[in-house]
């Protein structure tokens, strides 16, 4: 796509285009590419000999067993996330499309989480059902299921998988809904007088019609548990008990931040830009493909 | 219409009331929870009822208190801090989007190309993958607890670049040629025909990076130090740093409220741009 009509300056466009840059080459490759260096560094914590030592970094975290448990973790995590959110959002907004009347208000209620930021999430979360006071954790305990998740992993997984999935339902279930509403009446009208019921045209028409929405959100939901769930670990659970939460980027941040191992702190973040790169191409391989259509 | 609603449309009814209590279970408890005493809330089961300690709780959390072994720094500073770090992220990427893509769609220049693919390439690197380097930076510029360190990483955005890049795409160039032959100048043209026509993108945008800028957690992790400078969904999570029995959850969950309260307010209010920004940023 070009434009026919340009203007035509020899200083103008690198003034116009200067401010973006300068951000981006200050807080964007410059980082990026330190970071890719010091992965091929060894620093002791001072900062006072640095050793290059080639890709040990990388050898070193596919040994380490607590990384490949993260990794797992990570894959576990962002499978249920993506799936279970994707259903339950999917299930509200096929019902919300079916309501005439009232529907805003639903709607409304139903955004709500998408203003929530991921902490504050957590900290909501963690209320509910805090071992001693939460109001959800009572009532499990009176069905005999003793919740502890600062003890049972098991159980912290799940709080910050639940407390994840309400924050990024909002999104899933607008999209959803956008995607039914742009399906055109006719189609399940002539569903309709073929004499097919709700559930088969569903199935039949609707949700084939959806296929693009839901991989578009699939890959969405996996990049929101990989990255943007920090948040919701952090103040939840700070990766515990044990390392049992602590998907990757927790880890990067907590093997930088708090033990302070520099070259296998960027040799992680090395490997999580491939896992975003990977994901982006994918992301637009499908684009493509959308819109050949 | 399909069919004679009926039954099936009661369905729809009931699975949506039961979704709209669960989801908003949370944020109802929270409220609660703001209204009582902090002892009030200890005893399991805390009342799930509105109480009467309302005010001294917001005030509590507003203004800081004395008697307190959690943090107790005032939630009013952090809302600034909030509210000022959101709105330089939101106006800030806007205004540095629209020049760029300006530039971008409007000139021929060297290395056009090139220009495109290096804002493009950043979507791919958020700064979860590049924590460390990033507050190198920030602490070689000493920008560590400034206004300008908290914002100004998160400004640079491909996303409101692209935007306006397809956006700029779509205006007729007989706009451009008219007030090309009037012998207006590229700004002229750009303050006077392209912005007027962005309106609807420029609010859209601004809804989607408001509530990006005021939720955003890591980085002011990393680029503030000390306890002043902290944004209230940092600042929350240090409330509850003192285990069940030492939180003043009534004072927390007034946090809670007031930090959701912001972003939730241009969310319902703003709904329809909110959705088009969605719906747009991601295609």
């Amino acid at each position: 796509m070009e434009k026919r009509v340009v203007f035509r300056s020899s200083w103008l466009p690198w003034l116009l285009i200067l401010p973006q840059m300068a951000v981006i080459m200050i807080f964007f490759f410059w980082p990026a590419g330190q970071a890719i260096l010091q992965s091929l560094q060894q620093q002791d914590a001072f900062g006072t000999s640095i050793v290059f030592v080639g890709l040990d970094n990388f050898r070193q975290l596919i040994d380490d067993p607590s990384y490949i448990a993260s990794f797992k973790t990570t894959a576990f995590f962002s499978v249920l996330v993506a799936s279970i959110g994707i259903c339950l959002a999917l299930l509200l907004a096929v019902f919300a499309d079916r309501i005439v009347r009232g529907g805003v208000f639903y709607k409304t209620l139903l955004i709500l989480p998408y203003a929530v930021a991921p902490s504050v999430a957590a900290v909501l979360w963690v209320f509910m059902f805090s071992p001693s006071l939460g109001v959800v954790s009572y009532a499990l305990g009176k069905i005999n299921i003793d919740w502890n998740h600062l003890v049972n992993s098991g159980q912290a997984t799940a709080l910050i998988v639940m407390a994840a999935i309400w924050k990024q339902l909002s999104y899933n279930f607008l999209f959803f809904l956008a995607g039914l509403q742009s399906i055109p009446k006719s189609l399940i009208e002539a569903a309709a007088i073929d004499g097919a019921r709700p559930w088969r045209r569903f199935w039949t028409v609707q949700f084939p019609l959806l296929t693009p929405t839901t991989f578009f959100l699939l890959v969405i939901n996996v990049v929101y548990a990989f990255f943007d769930t920090f948040a919701i670990v952090d103040a939840a659970t700070h990766g515990g008990p044990g390392q049992d939460t602590s998907i990757l980027v927790y880890k990067v941040y907590h093997d930088g931040f708090k033990a302070l191992d520099l070259g296998g702190s960027a040799a992680q973040s090395v490997v999580l830009m491939v896992i975003v790169v990977a994901l982006t191409v994918i992301q637009f391989r499908y684009v493509e493909k959308k819109v050949n259509y | 219409m399909v069919e004679k609603r009926g039954t099936k449309g009661i369905l729809a009814h009931v699975v949506m009331v039961l979704g709209v209590l669960v989801v908003a279970f949370p944020i109802y408890l929270a409220f609660v929870a703001s209204t009582h005493t902090a002892q009030e809330i200890v005893q399991a089961p805390m009342p799930l009822l509105p109480g009467a300690n309302f005010w001294d709780s917001y005030k509590a959390a507003l203004f800081g208190r004395e008697t307190s072994n959690a943090s107790n720094a005032p939630v009013l500073r952090m809302m600034w801090i909030s509210l000022v770090t959101a709105l330089t992220i939101a106006i800030g990427k806007i205004a540095i989007s629209l020049l760029s893509a300006f530039a971008i769609v409007y000139f021929k220049f060297p290395f056009r190309k090139t220009v495109f693919w290096l804002i493009f390439i950043t979507l791919m690197l958020p700064v979860e993958v590049r924590i460390l380097p990033t507050y190198k930076v920030l602490s070689d510029l000493h920008l560590l607890n400034t206004y300008a360190g908290l914002s100004v990483p998160l400004i640079a955005s491909a996303t409101a670049t692209f935007l306006f890049r397809q956006f700029f795409m779509t205006v007729p160039d007989e706009l451009t040629e008219a007030s090309r032959i009037d012998g207006a100048s590229p700004m002229r043209f750009f303050i006077d025909v392209l912005v007027p026509l962005s309106k609807t993108s420029i609010a859209a945008l601004f809804v989607i990076q408001f509530i990006y800028g005021w939720n955003q957690y890591l980085w002011p992790l990393l680029a503030t130090t000390s306890e002043d400078m902290y944004p209230v969904v940092v600042g929350i999570k240090l409330m509850i740093a003192g285990g069940d029995a030492s939180n003043e959850w009534n004072v927390v969950m007034a946090t809670a409220i007031m930090a959701m309260l912001p972003p939730a307010l241009v969310v319902v209010l703003m709904q329809k741009w909110f959705v088009k920004g969605l719906v747009d940023t991601e295609k």
